[in-house]
């Protein structure tokens, strides 16, 4: 049975099952603190399934890109899950999560997280045969950028983002009919899709060693790299 | 079990990812600290968010460790501590989030403990607490002096009203070039100088058992910055010494006072800056005068570590005050209405 935890947006989610069934999935959307809410869910999810954690066998959760808080309150809960149960833990990204929702539209999907001062955090993928592969690694850059190399690629884009409404019309207006947007649920990410991802997926090497993906150096570090540089 | 309980512990509330087993509120098994201090060294003070990461990183490493030192394995375990604040809020969250997880899968009690409790129970690894008992706690964040009528019962009756008293320390040596953590260094140089320059001290209301350290560290400020302007030369040793005696005498008499006061039979000296050579030399000989017992923990024992949060669990374990699933870390939390 496998644990999949995500706390990477507003979003959170748990679900427990293995690559076969779903056996319970929770979510919800809220602006509240996910430290006060991840455990309790947890623990309502395994309720639900009627498990206990010692019958779990593999650990699940996203790792980022996202609020870093949020990240770090699930990478904290996964790697403690997993290192004291002896457990694998696979690693799983918030991007790569949410561009499955799309998995059933050939052609190219983009997730993205807003990041504010007009950056995203994005990943671009290529549907084939309902399977993703990675078309552009995910990186934090200027949406204005990302647009640009997607109008490039002159073909449709189908975008998913809890933030897309912030950015519908820059969209449209970049892309015209090549902007293509998902249903209100494929926004978000759906930790039965973190489950099923991680299902296919190797686990960390080295539980203890996880840490999550920020893709950015702290404002204080890029300080002294700015000042050493100059 | 019973009033003996083996509790794993775990304190991330600043920039320390630590943790203990600690038996009985009395007994240490095992104490890890994975100290980030050469790592903030180049910001000049804590960065949260570099704090927050390394806690992250380091957390489930240092645990493992604790347990293997401990040779001990979670059956062995009868409750799991975190602390659940005060501290800095991203850096708390990563040790509650873990300690919940532990306590969850391992089908554990989690005891929540706030971490100048867990400061002030450094001292029962030392020797017994009797009370009443008086606590002045300085360290990096805090300056409080506070009251204990009984096991468990805090009653705050002093704090700084500006900087604590690490604080001031780091800015003061930030102003005459000495490294970040700017205590240690200070207390050492302070030793080749003489207390020769008049630096204020601030006592406030008459009856009043607060600090404030700020009228202080400008005035040391101000010092520095005219004499650079006249191009004059400055003792730095000495302005290390004045500035130490300075908040040693505040120190003192405040604390003497209160353990006065109040009428009890120890007074405790913790957190990190109690490792302060000055502090700890005046405090011996004031409170010899006065006849009460005087507790200084060993230096790993007062900077922030993880036995203390297991010496001060016990006492949560003993009121049976077991945290929800819901707890969160709490960057403000009081110690006083628990
Ligand atoms: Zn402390």
């Amino acid at each position: 049975m496998i644990l999949a935890m995500d706390t990477s947006t507003y979003v959170l989610g748990v679900a427990v099952g293995d690559d076969q069934t779903v056996r319970a999935e929770w979510t919800t959307h809220e602006k509240t603190n996910h430290s006060l809410r991840l455990m309790p869910g947890i623990d309502l999810v395994l309720k639900s399934a009627g498990l206990k954690p010692k019958q779990l066998s593999t650990i699940a959760v996203t790792t980022g890109p996202g609020s870093y808080t949020g990240v770090r309150i699930g990478v904290s809960t996964a790697k403690a899950m997993a290192s004291s149960l002896n457990l694998p833990l696979v690693e799983v990204s918030t991007l790569e999560t949410l561009a499955s929702n799309g998995k059933y539209r050939e052609g190219l999907v983009c997730s993205f997280i807003d990041a504010r001062r007009g950056q995203v955090y994005a990943g671009v993928y290529e549907v084939k045969d309902e399977a993703l592969t990675v078309y552009k690694e995910e990186r934090l850059l200027l949406l204005e950028d990302l647009l640009q190399e997607l109008k490039n690629e002159e073909r449709s884009v189908l975008f998913l983002s809890l933030d897309v409404d912030l950015h519908r019309e820059t969209l449209t207006h970049e892309l015209g009919e090549h902007a293509m947007f998902g249903a209100t649920g494929d926004n978000r990410t759906k930790p039965s899709e973190v489950l099923r991802i991680a299902s296919k997926k190797e686990a960390a090497t080295n539980v203890d060693a996880v840490v999550p993906r920020y893709l950015q150096l702290a404002e204080a570090e890029k300080n002294i790299k700015k000042e050493s540089s100059s | 079990m019973g009033n003996n309980p083996t509790i794993l512990a775990i304190e991330t509330s600043c920039d320390e990812t630590a943790a203990a087993v600690v038996r009985g509120g009395k007994e240490i098994i095992s104490n890890q600290v994975a100290s980030q201090i050469a790592i903030h060294e180049q910001f000049g003070g804590v960065v949260p968010e570099v704090a927050s990461r390394h806690h992250v990183q380091n957390m489930t490493t240092i645990v493992k460790k604790t347990l293997e030192e401990a040779e001990l394995t979670y059956a062995d375990l009868d409750a799991i501590a975190v602390t659940e604040g005060p501290g800095l809020v991203g850096a708390l969250l990563v040790g509650v989030n873990t300690a919940k997880a532990l306590a969850y899968a391992n089908d554990l009690p989690l005891l929540p403990v706030h971490h100048i409790a867990g400061h002030i129970h450094a001292a029962n690894l030392v020797q017994t607490i009797e009370y009443p008992a008086m606590a002045l706690v300085v360290s990096g964040g805090h300056t409080s002096l506070i009251y204990m009528e009984n096991e468990g019962d805090y009653e705050i009756i002093g704090e700084t009203r500006d900087d604590a008293v690490g604080e001031a320390y780091d800015k003061v040596a930030r102003t005459i070039g000495l490294p970040y953590p700017g205590g240690p260094q200070i207390d050492k140089l302070a030793q080749e100088g003489e207390e020769s320059i008049e630096f204020p001290r601030s006592w406030l209301e008459e009856d009043s058992y607060d600090f404030s350290f700020s009228g202080l560290k400008s005035s040391v400020l101000n010092y520095v910055h005219n004499r650079t302007q006249r191009g004059e030369d400055m003792n730095k040793a000495d302005i290390a010494a004045s500035f130490q005696r300075s908040v040693v005498d505040v120190l003192v008499e405040r604390a003497a006072r209160a353990v006065m006061s109040y009428d009890t039979k120890q007074l405790i000296l913790t957190g990190g800056v109690a490792a302060n050579s000055a502090i700890r030399e005046a405090m011996e000989v004031k409170v010899k005068k006065i006849g009460v017992q005087l507790i200084v923990p060993p230096l790993s024992l007062c900077t922030d570590n993880a036995a203390m949060i297991g010496a001060a669990a016990h006492v949560e374990w003993k009121k049976k005050n077991i945290a929800a699933l819901t707890l969160n870390g709490v960057p403000n939390l009081s110690l006083q209405k628990r």
